[in-house]
């Protein structure tokens, strides 16, 4: 059978295609067996006659439609209305589609103030936001479920391209691909010695490691005292047995989105902290650990008086 | 009667875009705009978070070059907290950015634009894609995917992650380089610039060449130019003062500091993206084909214009050839894919260059940083154009404001006067056909948005 492929982006960095495409050289034989009917990075379909009406989306029928970013404007959930409407199997590919990723840290302010600070910065001359021909803002970014039915989540902040090919190869062989179950720390190889500062650190120096050595003999980075999310992050980034910032001697912030899909990352690792005995107090910024999940109504505009203070 | 014609999305480019294009009664060109559909806030959100953390979270800004965000961001986090990275430190951040440089140009040049000249300009929506030169000529194809896989993973193997990087820290970098890495890394390289010496011979000879007719015309303004040299006027992509150049070919050196005081920004009320302009030419902005004013450009073609000369011998060379042919300031839109080729050369032997320098494989990585109150601009070379980052901090060291100019934007008043010249050139009568809205979009593609 001939397996069709459609893709889009919405509100995302295209990271997530960049991803696919470090398939490699795997990824020709891929494209080989897919058929790919709509993937604007790679390909010239468009949504509709150039003389025709501006608003109409058109997306060809497909077995799989991948969708990378979440949805922030009118025009991206008609782009998402579209896809669900000619895919029969839809994958949220990377966080910002399962969980908001890093662009719905904005729903901690109300849009119209962020659109303001954008169009009043230093350079900028002095405009009224634009709002002719363009696609006006929802009042927040949301994940892809939020706004449609999702059949599987791919996340990752991008998901590692041996992941996405697994999915590929899994649905062009007829099996059903596997969620993650397993944390970051439950792929993590460094060593824990059951002591843990009390107070967390700002990573304003390096870890504590012997570069000649490999990662298995540094100590856990959350015992060295700095905010590692792996406890409360879905795992997948690693690759022979290292997690990717483990890897560069950098601490865990959770951009492959929590353990279990509705899982709150924030609370999740407050819970751990308070457990450890570790004064959570000491982070600045506990928003932030929601950096990459704040959809779903996680994160929320603060109260006028207390973002002042 | 008059018609608007709409190109969406527009394709094989990384952004969000729409091209309109009015047609008068006549059915000749009256008007066309490029609207940027999407606004992400990223000067908002950022505000009241620590400044170290900025440097993980801007990469998202652009996934094709989170090397460029994250690095610009770490300088201007340096900057407000008044430190720098020592000379091994910054050796690594280099080599991270040029390397991510490499990887980016083969993508551009192989899979985003050579569709349009490999298969023609003509060719059907359905094969004009990497997938059509996977059947045209499959030894290329997998050469390409196979340069990319390698380039993506050198940075991997050494810095964790090649997409949305982590190792840049304010103060320096988070891990020295071993004697084996380094090792790895040169071997890599030079397969690199072996893949690059052939991709600019192939891409001229066997690409290029080929469309001597649109090479110079298609999409073609007159503009200044703006990008980054250092004290003796080399090309640089990491450090340096900037540029602006003048059609006419003179030009101003300042430090990036300073950008402010030549560097304004445009709103058309059509779009979300920005459109910078040089201020400091005192003829305010205009997007006029026969009369623009304050337009300028960045990316490769103003990067192979505004520099005296190239510091490594084979990009040098190719220089030479290219100004012989075209000139300096050369203005053909279509010779952005050649100055990529030559950059593509320049970035694999500057990558060679800092592996040599055995300051590289030291152990003084990163000093300590002291959070606080500051200001800081930082800027680099991203592959679509100059990056300016600028914050401010307040006593916590917490991020108080943030301007951003990012790469793609400089182009966008070009790329809308591109796309005006082409389609005022091509479309007669209220004549035009798929082949023809390609063209137009190829003239897009050039600056690789």
């Amino acid at each position: 059978m001939n397996i069709r492929l459609a893709a889009e982006s919405l509100h995302s960095c295209s990271g997530c295609e960049i991803s696919l495409l470090n398939i490699g050289e795997a990824l020709i034989p891929l494209l080989n067996r897919l058929q790919l009917v709509h993937l604007p990075l790679l390909m010239d379909h468009k949504y509709s006659d150039p003389a025709g009406s501006e608003t109409e989306i058109s997306i060809p029928k497909a077995e799989i439609g991948l969708v990378s970013g979440g949805v922030a404007n009118t025009h991206q959930l008609q782009v998402l209305e579209a896809m669900r409407k000619s895919c029969t199997t839809l994958v949220a590919l990377g966080t910002c589609g399962t969980h908001g990723g890093i662009p719905a840290m904005i729903n901690e302010w109300p849009m119209a103030d962020a659109l303001q600070t954008v169009f009043s910065t230093v350079t900028t001359e002095p405009v009224d936001v634009p709002n002719q021909d363009t696609p006006p803002m929802l009042d927040r970014v949301y994940s892809l479920d939020e706004k449609t039915d999702v059949d599987i989540f791919l996340p990752g902040c991008p998901p590692d391209p041996t992941i996405i090919a697994r999915v590929l190869e899994d649905f062009l062989d007829g099996l059903t691909p596997e969620p993650v179950t397993k944390s970051v720390c439950d792929t993590c190889p460094t060593r824990r010695t059951g002591k843990s500062e009390r107070k967390l650190l700002r990573f304003t120096a390096n870890a504590r490691f012997d570069s000649n050595e490999s990662t298995a003999s540094m100590q856990c980075l959350l015992e060295q005292g700095f905010l590692c999310m792996g406890p409360v992050t879905a795992g997948g980034c690693g690759h022979q047995g290292e997690p990717a910032c483990i890897r560069a001697r950098v601490p865990c912030r959770g951009c492959y989105g929590p353990v279990r899909h509705q899982d709150n990352q924030m609370l999740g690792m407050l819970n751990g902290l308070v457990s450890q005995g570790i004064d959570f107090k000491t982070i600045i910024d506990r928003k932030s650990m929601l950096r990459f999940s704040g959809a779903h109504g996680r994160l929320r505009p603060l109260k006028e008086k207390k973002r002042a203070s | 009667m008059n018609t608007t014609i709409s190109i969406e999305p527009l394709t094989r480019i990384e952004g969000h875009a729409r091209i309109s294009i009015d047609l008068d009664e006549a059915g000749n060109v009256a008007d066309s705009r490029l609207h940027i559909l999407s606004l992400r806030g990223f000067e908002q959100f950022i505000c009241g978070r620590p400044a170290e953390e900025i440097p993980r979270i801007v990469t998202r800004i652009c996934g094709i070059c989170p090397w460029m965000h994250h690095l610009a961001s770490v300088k201007a986090v340096d900057a407000c907290f008044g430190v720098k990275p020592p000379p091994t430190g910054a050796l690594l951040r280099e080599l991270c950015q040029v390397m991510a440089h490499i990887n980016d140009k083969i993508l551009h040049f192989f899979f985003l634009a050579a569709p349009d000249f490999i298969l023609g300009p003509d060719a059907d929506y359905s094969v004009r894609s990497i997938m059509g030169i996977v059947r045209a000529d499959p030894e290329l194809a997998n050469r390409v995917a196979a340069m990319r896989k390698l380039g993506q993973q050198l940075l991997e193997e050494f810095a964790g992650r090649a997409i949305h990087p982590v190792a840049g820290v304010s103060g320096g970098f988070s891990k020295p380089m071993t004697k084996e890495e380094r090792q790895r890394l040169q071997q890599g390289c030079r397969t690199l610039l072996e893949f690059a010496v052939f991709a600019l011979t192939y891409g001229r000879d066997e690409v290029l060449n080929k469309y001597q007719n649109i090479l110079q015309t298609l999409g073609r303004i007159e503009t200044g130019f703006l990008g980054t040299v250092d004290t003796n006027g080399a090309m640089r992509l990491y450090d340096g003062d900037l540029r602006l150049m003048k059609a006419d070919g003179s030009f101003t050196d300042f430090a990036p500091e300073q950008y402010k005081e030549h560097i304004k920004e445009h709103v058309e009320n059509w779009s979300y993206g920005k459109m910078p302009w040089a201020d400091s030419w005192q003829e305010g902005f205009s997007m006029d084909l026969d009369r623009p004013r304050g337009i300028y450009r960045t990316n490769t073609l103003a990067r192979i214009n505004i520099c005296d000369h190239i510091s490594t011998p084979i990009a040098q060379e190719a220089l030479e050839e290219f100004r012989d042919l075209f000139g300096r300031p050369a203005q053909g839109t279509l010779l952005y894919h050649w100055a990529r080729l030559i950059e593509l050369v320049y970035t694999c032997e500057r990558s060679l260059e800092l592996l040599a320098d055995d300051r590289i494989t030291g152990d003084m990585i990163r000093h300590n940083v002291q959070p606080g109150a500051g200001r800081g601009v930082g800027h680099v070379e991203a592959p679509r154009g100059t990056l300016i980052h600028e914050y401010t901090t307040d006593e916590n060291g917490c991020i108080t404001s943030a301007n951003m100019i990012v790469g793609t934007t400089h182009n966008l008043a070009p790329m809308n006067m591109s796309v005006r010249q082409a389609a005022t050139d091509l479309i007669k009568n209220g004549h035009y056909d798929e082949g023809i809205l390609n063209r137009i979009e190829m003239a897009v593609r050039a600056y690789d948005p």
